[in-house]
């Protein structure tokens, strides 16, 4: 796999003219919050003081008993994790290609691993004496986990939504506002997770001293990406030990979805040690490779244009951008992909070869979730359909020795209005 | 940090501290809704008396703007406005007048031209500063050494929630000015200003001999008028932008521009004749 670093140009198909990349920061690797040269903390001043103490109130969390055992009490009996590891014996059968388990994410309350983040920062909050919390929510699994966790905690909750995403994803606006959550539909730029994500930051800033802001995926600035990536590595950590007594080996591929990219680094977290285990992560490929076709940000290499270094919502990563540094449209079938930048470890991951990166269209991942749903019985969230596609497109790469963890993220009950509009397309 | 008296900027605060009277820090988009109307409007600002012109640099995720201002960026983004434009725009605007300009922009334009590339462009174009709403001191070491190397001023911003620890270094981070932001929150008018803002300021000014611009949510006379005293100058934006938005052409914006400079600039020298009033 080819990635675009140092001096070599991003291929590019159409008119835009693609800056040299002397505009990367030069910044050590070893600064915190930063992955590689990736991460940092770019944010108006308002907001330093609170994510310094959010920092520190999660340093002292991590080494605190009573906050572990109150976690491991939530994620078990309010959340129900552990998550089974399911041999998926149809789909394998069906593919001929590698033997493949499924983490079963989309088992767990409110149906995706978002509430492994959100019961972390829930708890967070409550320490903070943070009466409310604000999220933003692309695909609506997000907004319902805050939503969810709120309710059971005892706090306040507000949830920003692009209005085109609340078009999509009805029931998951329906669930929230069940939970008590206020649902405030965002009408600016795209209407989509980005969208959504501006809106929370501009009540975050306004209200930072009473709210705590529950982003949900590995983005934003320190501490997010690697808070919410430990919040999300029981996925990994329970996937190693499931596997390993299962078939007595490590697998030889982890595949998963990659929007911000919280439940891939969840998975992949635990074997980033392990250099035999090929990391393969899947982004929304949408309907074309131009800018605003698609939000695929580290899958130059197929041809998808646009990505660069860049700065976005408080963090330096890969984006989709236009020459002159303003943020690209996107698309996707899947709202909860639908987001011009990806988590600053993947980032890093990609350049250092460590991960690979690839993207499928909206067309094979609906094609990805029929397949699923009639092979295994399980309808997946159209996210996670994508890395299923992912992994049916690879098919011809794999030997038959090679064991596979695919990460069921979520699962689909929200998206079967999409389901059924579609469905009647497919042979 | 030793501030350069040479700068415009310095030398324009210098001049308003001999006096004692407070600044008008103007804000407006650039290319709202044209680059051509924006110099007409700035040179419209400079007649009337504004101290200083911020010009902001559109940007697709303005995510510390209040809707006026996001709705200023998309205007002027629609009609086509880049980075180079508005350094383009510099260069036009200081052709007709030696008032002070800062350029307000978030990062991410800034890091795609490069960094190096955008401080000598800038300065050649006859800039005097440049603010970054998502750049703090801790990540600013290499942009401040490049424009630093350029002459230009780097204001940073402070706010109500900084630290006294965190002000020493903004401080120290700054010059030409220090922005002080008036209430936690994105920008856009208000009627009151906040109670705790005299303690801010006092505080800010325990710091720093660097001149204190107050902005976010000052758009009357009476905010100008009690602010003497405590701060160098007042920043007004989404007040002039709001005009901008409304007029039924520019000739009647740029009108309606001078006259609220100049209603600020009379509640300032006001609040100074009050000041030497009751000392």
């Amino acid at each position: 796999m080819t990635r675009p670093s140092g001096s070599v140009p991003i291929p590019s198909r159409c008119t835009i003219l693609v800056q040299p990349m002397s505009t990367q920061l030069t910044i050590p690797a070893t600064t915190p919050g930063r992955f590689g040269p990736y991460g940092g903390r770019y944010v108006p001043e308002t907001l330093m003081v609170p994510l310094f103490e959010l920092e520190r109130v999660y340093e002292l969390a991590k080494a605190d008993p009573a906050f572990q055992a109150r976690l491991q009490d939530l994620l078990k009996n309010f959340a129900g994790r552990p998550t089974p590891l399911q041999f998926a014996a149809r789909l394998t059968a069906k593919l001929g290609g590698p033997r493949i388990y499924l983490k079963r994410e989309d088992l767990l309350h409110t149906g995706a691993h978002k509430i492994n983040n959100a019961i972390g920062q829930g708890l967070l909050a409550v320490k903070m004496g943070k009466p409310r919390i604000i999220a933003e929510t692309g695909a609506g699994q997000h907004g319902v986990a805050s939503a969810t966790v709120a309710a059971h905690l005892g706090l306040q909750c507000t949830v920003y939504m692009g209005t085109e995403d609340m078009a999509r994803q009805a029931l998951n606006v329906a669930r929230m506002r069940m939970l008590g959550a206020e649902v405030i539909g965002v009408e600016s730029g795209s209407r989509t997770l980005k969208d959504a994500i501006n809106e929370a930051m501009r009540d975050w800033v306004t209200n930072v001293r009473t709210s705590h802001y529950l982003l949900g995926s590995v983005l934003g600035a320190h501490p997010y990406p690697t808070m919410v990536r430990d919040f999300q590595a029981v996925i990994g950590r329970e996937a190693r030990a499931q596997i390993l007594e299962a078939e007595k080996r490590l697998p030889t591929h982890l595949y998963a979805c990659v929007g911000g990219g919280s439940n891939s680094i969840g998975l992949f977290y635990e074997f980033l040690k392990d250099a035999d285990v090929k990391l393969v992560g899947i982004e929304a490929g949408g309907r074309g490779n131009g800018l605003g076709e698609h939000a695929a940000r580290l899958a130059a290499h197929q041809g998808f244009t646009g990505a660069r270094p860049g700065v976005l919502q408080g963090t330096y990563t890969y984006v989709l951008q236009n020459e002159d540094g303003q943020i690209a449209a996107t698309h996707s079938i899947s709202a909860g992909l639908d987001y011009p930048a990806v988590g600053p470890e993947h980032a890093w991951l990609a350049d250092q070869h460590r991960a690979e990166y690839a993207a499928v269209s909206d067309q094979a991942a609906l094609e990805a979730a029929q397949l699923l749903s009639r092979t295994e019985g399980i309808i997946p969230a159209l996210e996670s359909a994508h890395a299923i596609a992912g992994l049916i497109e690879r098919l011809p790469q794999f030997k038959p020795s090679d064991l596979v963890i695919l990460n069921l993220s979520g699962r689909g009950d929200k998206d079967m209005d999409t389901y059924t509009r579609l469905l009647g397309k497919l042979t | 940090m030793t501030v350069p008296l040479t700068t415009r900027i310095a030398k324009h605060f210098a001049e308003l501290r001999a006096t004692g009277e407070l600044g008008i820090v103007a804000y407006i988009t650039a290319g709202d809704p044209t680059l051509h109307a924006t110099c007409d409007y700035a040179l419209a600002l400079a007649e009337a008396g504004a101290d200083v012109i911020e010009l902001g640099v559109p940007f697709s995720d303005p995510l510390a703007d209040g809707p006026t201002i996001q709705r200023a960026s998309e205007r002027a983004l629609k009609s086509g406005t880049t980075l180079a434009g508005v350094l383009a725009l510099v260069r036009q605007i200081r052709q007709s007048s030696q008032v002070p300009l800062v350029l307000f922009s978030y990062f991410n334009p800034i890091l795609q031209m490069g960094l190096e590339r955008f401080a000598a462009a800038a300065a050649e174009a006859g800039a005097d500063g440049v603010l970054v709403t998502d750049l703090t001191p801790e990540e600013s070491a290499e942009y401040r050494r490049i424009l630093q190397a350029h002459h230009l001023d780097t204001i940073f911003l402070a706010a109500p929630t900084s630290t006294d620890e965190r002000l020493v270094k903004i401080a120290a981070c700054s010059s030409g000015f220090l922005y002080v932001i008036s209430r936690t929150g994105v920008t856009g008018a208000k009627d009151a200003l906040p109670d705790d803002l005299p303690a801010l300021l006092r505080r800010a000014r325990s710091f720093t001999q660097l001149p204190i611009a107050v902005g976010f949510g000052i758009s009357l006379p009476g905010h100008v008028s009690v602010l003497g005293g405590l701060a160098d100058a007042a920043v007004v934006g989404s007040a002039l932008v709001s005009e901008i938005e409304k007029a039924a052409s520019p000739e009647a914006a740029a009108t309606a521009l001078r006259a609220r400079v100049r209603a600020l600039k009379e509640a300032a020298r006001r609040g100074l004749s009050r000041r030497e009033a009751t000392p």
